[in-house]
């Protein structure tokens, strides 16, 4: 598939620099525990954005509040300038078709093909018919180079592929976001590199915006156009920037120690 | 076929013999879009040019729309000229194209001899599995009786409270109701001969051998042996079973046999206390419709049951607590690893339980009839 660089009109229409999530003061408590506070940060359009941060610094639980799965105690995450978190039920639904989400374990639903799974999102919500949605379906499922695996159950594929088919019906709906938690999670580095080549490719194709929760440090320095590191003593972000500048820059020894392994030479 | 600037729309004109389509307005997939086969009409071009023009955001949508009309061209022996098109656009429609050819189709159907030989193979498995599975139980239950302390009493006890003490207002209700039906389906019958005291009779022998013990294990089998299945067919599914095979901990031992005991124990209690309730159930009608009193009907009772009567119930009622947990610990182990598979295990758990809980009320009552108990 082609990696061209022209300037796609998906890109022209919004501004190069318009933020398509800003979130702002946002606090995340379970109880009593504060597990995330004062977390502030935009991404913008066409970026690729890692959320990066060691084990149990809330990185997942940061996700969850991004796209609605749990709601903030403080603050608010707005998409494309709207107040995502505070929406009555109509627009919430509205915005919640503008992003996709791959979950961890891909979460495809084990009851139905990957061709029932991606079809489910275009039954809903668009007014394609039957034999549209098909191509649909076969167009999503060869982008991430899955082509002809319409009629296999998730049961019957290999940890990358299902990984792929979650991408891929993330992708259904030609979402402006997608949000990813642990692509890399379970995967062998070659199949885990050739993940991050498809995530940049959709990028480049389709000029989707990418929000990528990972701690693996081979997927952050070939993808991130810009990263924020969580720390779980801080309870928010302690770094935001570019990797290699970080590894190589950062006053706070938390974020080099991170993005170096711990002095080792990245 | 122009509308508001954001829709999507295509606008169509002759050169010559080629038709030229502009496709313009923002395309989205959740949008109504134009149809092409409205859009050409009855027009037969010779070729087709695919052009852009003020095209807004767009996505696979326009990708189909241009494979649509790259079909159409073929099927109609036109020529479709979509070099005006950008890179990404053209690229992105071959690749439909492409996997549209290459789709295998991956065929989960079978024919129906098929299905006949795999469902008879299946239950020759299914009987071989499940003595394979009575036997691991004794096995691990004799091996327990030498080491009586690697048995996990706290499970069981857990269990007990679960499928016994929990377990107790859906029997009381049940077996209630069950002893005033047959009250009242008996006093319609025996008022008529002047009989009404042999009410006491029928109820109280047929809830003690019968009727009281078949409830108990019935509710349990749906409400415990389902849980049971569910339970352990979750952990399956979530690699816990293997967690304890790797360990050296066999799942038999450390899941199916404190589910066992604790079923085996309560299901006679159970058997017991639904025993009473279906006498009272019976000792209500007869007093409010019959006008027995109370004390007669107890006395009546009392002549007619004896202690062969309750204990044969209560065999049973030991037998089928055996069955209900078995039941639904094999089909939790045997479940498959998906959302779907614990719902079958948890279905499939119920109806064996029942049907083996009926076939062995068969054979017990061939066997009480032979013996003359």
């Amino acid at each position: 598939m082609n990696t061209n660089t022209e300037p796609l009109p998906a890109a022209a229409a919004a501004g190069p620099d318009a933020p398509v999530v800003e979130v702002e003061g946002l606090e995340c408590r379970f109880g009593d525990t504060v597990v995330l506070s004062g977390v502030t940060f935009a991404v913008r359009e066409r970026e690729l954005f890692f959320v990066i941060g060691g084990s149990g610094c809330g990185k997942t639980t940061l996700l969850r509040h991004l796209v609605g799965l749990l709601k903030p105690a403080q603050g608010t995450v707005r998409y494309y300038g709207e107040d995502f978190t505070n929406a009555d039920l109509g627009a919430r639904r509205a915005l919640l078709r503008t992003f996709g989400v791959l979950y961890q374990s891909a979460a495809l639903w084990s009851s139905m093909t990957l061709g029932e799974n991606i079809a489910l999102p275009l039954e809903q919500y668009t007014p394609l018919n039957r034999r549209e949605r098909d191509e649909i379906v076969t167009l999503k499922l060869a982008q991430v180079g899955l082509a002809g695996f319409e009629d296999y159950f998730p049961a019957e594929l290999s940890g990358g592929m299902r990984k792929r088919a979650g991408l891929a019906r993330a992708l259904a709906l030609d979402p402006r976001i997608v949000f990813f938690d642990e692509p890399s999670a379970g995967l062998d580095p070659v199949t885990s590199r050739k993940l991050d080549e498809l995530v940049l490719q959709i990028r480049d194709t389709l000029g989707t915006t990418m929000v990528i929760v990972s701690h693996e440090l081979a997927s952050i320095y070939a993808l991130a156009d810009r990263v924020i590191m969580l720390d779980a003593g801080a309870h928010g972000i302690i770094a935001e920037g570019r990797p290699r500048e970080l590894a190589a820059g950062s006053g706070d020894e938390r974020v080099r120690d991170f993005l170096t392994r711990g002095g080792e030479k990245a | 076929m122009s509308a508001a600037p954001t829709q999507a729309r295509v606008e169509t004109s002759l050169e010559g013999d080629r038709l030229v389509a502009v496709l313009g307005g923002v395309w989205r997939i959740t949008d109504p879009l134009p149809a092409w086969a409205a859009v050409i009409g009855d027009r037969r071009p010779r070729a087709v040019a695919v052009r852009l023009g003020e095209l807004g955001r767009w996505d696979s949508s326009l990708v189909r729309y241009v494979h649509e009309i790259e079909r159409w061209c073929r099927d109609a022996g036109a020529v479709c000229d979509v070099s005006a098109l950008p890179a990404t656009v053209r690229d992105l429609a071959a690749l439909l194209a492409q996997a549209r050819e290459t789709r295998v189709p991956f065929d989960h159907s079978h024919n129906l001899l098929a299905v006949v030989g795999v469902a008879a193979t299946g239950l020759g498995r299914q009987t071989r599995d499940f003595s394979d599975f009575i036997g691991q139980c004794t096995l691990s239950a004799l091996g327990l009786l030498r080491r009586p302390g690697r048995f996990r009493w706290r499970d069981c006890f857990t269990e007990m409270q679960q499928c016994g003490a929990m377990a107790l207002p859906i029997v009381s209700l049940i077996s209630l109701l069950v002893g005033l039906i047959m009250a009242y389906q008996a006093a319609v019958q025996l008022r008529q001969f002047g009989a009404d005291i042999f009410v006491a009779d029928l109820v109280g022998l047929a809830v003690v051998r019968e009727m009281g013990p078949m409830m108990a294990a019935v509710v349990l089998a749906g409400r415990t042996g389902a849980a049971f299945a569910a339970q352990i067919g979750n952990m399956k599914t979530g690699e816990e079973i293997d967690a304890l095979e790797t360990l050296g901990i066999a799942p038999v031992e450390f899941l199916v046999l404190p589910r066992l005991v604790a079923l085996t124990v309560m299901m006679p209690l159970l058997a017991l206390y639904a025993n009473c309730l279906g006498v009272l159930g019976g000792m209500f009608v007869s007093a409010s419709v019959l006008d027995i009193p109370p004390s007669a009907y107890w006395i009546e009772t009392q002549t007619v049951i004896d202690l062969s009567d309750v204990s044969s119930g209560l065999l049973k009622s030991l037998v089928f607590g055996i069955i209900v947990a078995t039941a639904g610990c094999l089909r939790g182990l045997q479940c498959e690893r998906s959302a779907a598979g614990v719902g079958q295990a948890a279905t499939s758990a119920v109806v064996t339980g029942i049907l083996l809980i009926i076939a062995a009320d068969a054979v017990f009552a061939v066997l009480f009839n032979v013996l003359g108990i």
